[in-house]
């Protein structure tokens, strides 16, 4: 379970990015998180692994994120960062895969055999063992996505899992978090991704929550949708 | 392509190098490390006139990268604007130290000259040697290799860091200039009235990014230990080549061996 309890945050010298932030995510629900650019939701995620210091209390699966706790807390949470870019840093695909799993130590043999079979999952065992600088940015973006899967972290922060994907990786993709059973939290101006993934959806506006509640409610309502300058997914906007 | 992104390409060639197979790619990394620092160190210690017994020296290399698989001319092209500043470090020489060391026909050939060679020569052979090392070996596996040998972990993690940070700090570079010229077209490189705000920029970027990549690192359980690293296993082979080749350079500094050939025939 993830909980976030009246978390406020404020880069250093500007106004606070989020504030009095409260809910909770259940076990194996997954959960969509929108609002405008700027709304506070990457800085909303980096909080919990704890790249970011908050006030208020986070909680993930019981345990309260802070320096102590900061080890056992990162080895639940797999986070697809916003820019794969800053998220692969070995010379090939597969060995920044391989990577996380045998740093909590699996032996290279299971890490790879895990590996693979996420790289089949999605769909691309082709980019297995290509260089990480000679992929394009969506396979990259696929790649990064996998790298953190093949973690099978028991919560999964995704910030924007589906931007550069073509259609038919985004729809690999869609796939693939909809076959798996874990706490996602995912960030994504993708409304029709959401509507499709997430049961329930979590709006935020200059940091505050707005609204929380039933994906197909809160993705329907017009209203509210424009008022925070967001419009209707397109599969609903006809 | 501009200077930085071809410095980059080169930098993340070195990681292609790295991964290919031959004979000298599978020996292991702390034997490869072990030669070369040898190797380093032998080069470096010849007395500065002793021209012919350094110039054997360039045979080790050579032979490395033969059984690398790796054309010589690779690390010269990879290194070219390197090799220039080395050479460079021996140019005063010839002016501090006039006294008259041999004759070539007519010719007095000073000391300077000759240590201004030695000089020269002893950089360019440290460069090919720590090139190769470079070429065979992945980073990752050679840190995991020092590690196993008690190196701290504060300085493997430096080395990982430097090699990671380089290719960020590169990367920022080319996607700075190009974001530039395309918005200053027929200009050439960067006004300097831009440098200031340029290298401010620079620095700051590559901050963040070098932040958010240990950030990425740390989120997937590093810790400063390399278990990730394949490291080959330090076969018997190895072991071996490396004996042979620590014993070999050893006896070159010791024993002029053209000098000795020479010897054995006249
Ligand atoms: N490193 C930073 N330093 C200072 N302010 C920042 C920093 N990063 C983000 N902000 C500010 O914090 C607020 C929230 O940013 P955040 O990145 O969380 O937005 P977001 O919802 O993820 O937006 P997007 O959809 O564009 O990714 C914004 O007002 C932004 O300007
Ligand atoms: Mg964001």
């Amino acid at each position: 379970m993830l909980r976030f309890d009246n978390v406020t945050f404020s880069y250093p010298g500007s106004a606070p990015a989020l504030e009095g932030v409260t809910f909770e995510v259940n076990d194996g629900e997954k959960v969509g998180l929108i609002g405008a650019n700027g709304a506070g939701k990457s800085t909303l995620m980096k909080c919990v692994p704890g790249l970011l210091e908050a006030s208020g209390t986070i909680t993930v699966g019981g345990l309260a994120v802070n320096r102590e706790n900061l080890a056992e807390v990162r080895r639940k949470v797999g986070y697809v960062l916003q820019d794969p870019d800053s998220q692969m840093f070995m010379p090939k695909v597969i060995d920044d895969m391989i990577f996380g799993p045998v740093n909590y130590g699996l032996s290279r043999e299971e890490a790879e055999a895990g590996a693979d079979r996420v790289l089949e999952d999605l769909g691309i065992t082709r980019l297995r063992d290509r260089y990480n600088h000679r992929i394009s940015g969506g396979e990259k973006r696929m790649a990064a996505i996998a790298t953190v899967l093949a973690m099978g972290p028991d919560i999964m922060l995704m910030d924007e899992p589906s931007s550069s994907l073509d259609p038919r990786n985004r729809r690999a993709l869609i796939n693939t978090i909809k076959g798996l059973d874990r706490t996602m939290l995912i960030a994504s101006h993708d409304l029709d991704m959401i509507l499709d993934i997430c049961s329930r959806v979590i709006l935020l506006d200059g940091g505050k929550l707005i609204a929380d509640g039933k994906a197909a409610d809160i993705l329907r309502d017009r209203e509210l949708l424009e008022a925070h300058s967001l419009e209707l997914p397109l599969s609903l906007s006809r | 392509m501009d200077n930085a992104q071809r410095a980059m390409l080169d930098l993340r060639a070195m990681d292609e190098l790295a991964s290919m197979d031959s004979p000298y790619h599978r020996l292991s990394p702390l034997s490869k490390f072990l030669m070369t620092v040898v190797y380093i160190f032998i080069t470096a210690s010849f007395h500065k006139y002793d021209l012919t017994g350094l110039l054997f020296m360039v045979i080790f290399p050579l032979i490395g990268y033969q059984f690398a698989f790796i054309p010589v001319g690779t690390c010269f092209s990879k290194l070219r604007n390197v090799i220039p500043l080395v050479a460079a470090v021996g140019l005063l020489n010839p002016f501090f130290d006039r006294a008259p060391l041999f004759r070539i026909g007519s010719v007095n050939v000073s000391g300077g000259v000759v240590s201004m060679i030695t000089l020269m020569l002893k950089g360019v052979f440290c460069l090919m040697a720590s090139f190769l090392l470079m070429a065979t070996t992945q980073i990752d596996d050679l840190c995991r290799a020092l590690r196993k040998i008690h190196c701290p972990k504060m300085i493997t993690s430096l080395i990982l860091l430097t090699f990671r940070y380089t290719s960020v700090l590169l990367d920022q570079v080319s996607e700075m200039t190009q974001a530039y010229s395309l918005r200053a077209p027929g200009q050439k490189g960067i006004h300097i009235s831009a440098w200031g705000t340029f290298l401010g920029q620079l620095l700051l970027r590559t901050m963040d990014r070098a932040e958010d990549l240990y950030e990425a690192m740390m989120l997937r359980g590093f810790s400063g230990e390399f278990h990730y690293a394949a490291g080959r296993q330090s076969s018997r082979l190895s072991w071996l080549a490396a004996l042979i080749t620590c014993g070999a350079v050893i006896t070159a500094r010791y024993i002029n061996i053209p000098a000795f050939i020479t010897s054995l025939f006249f």
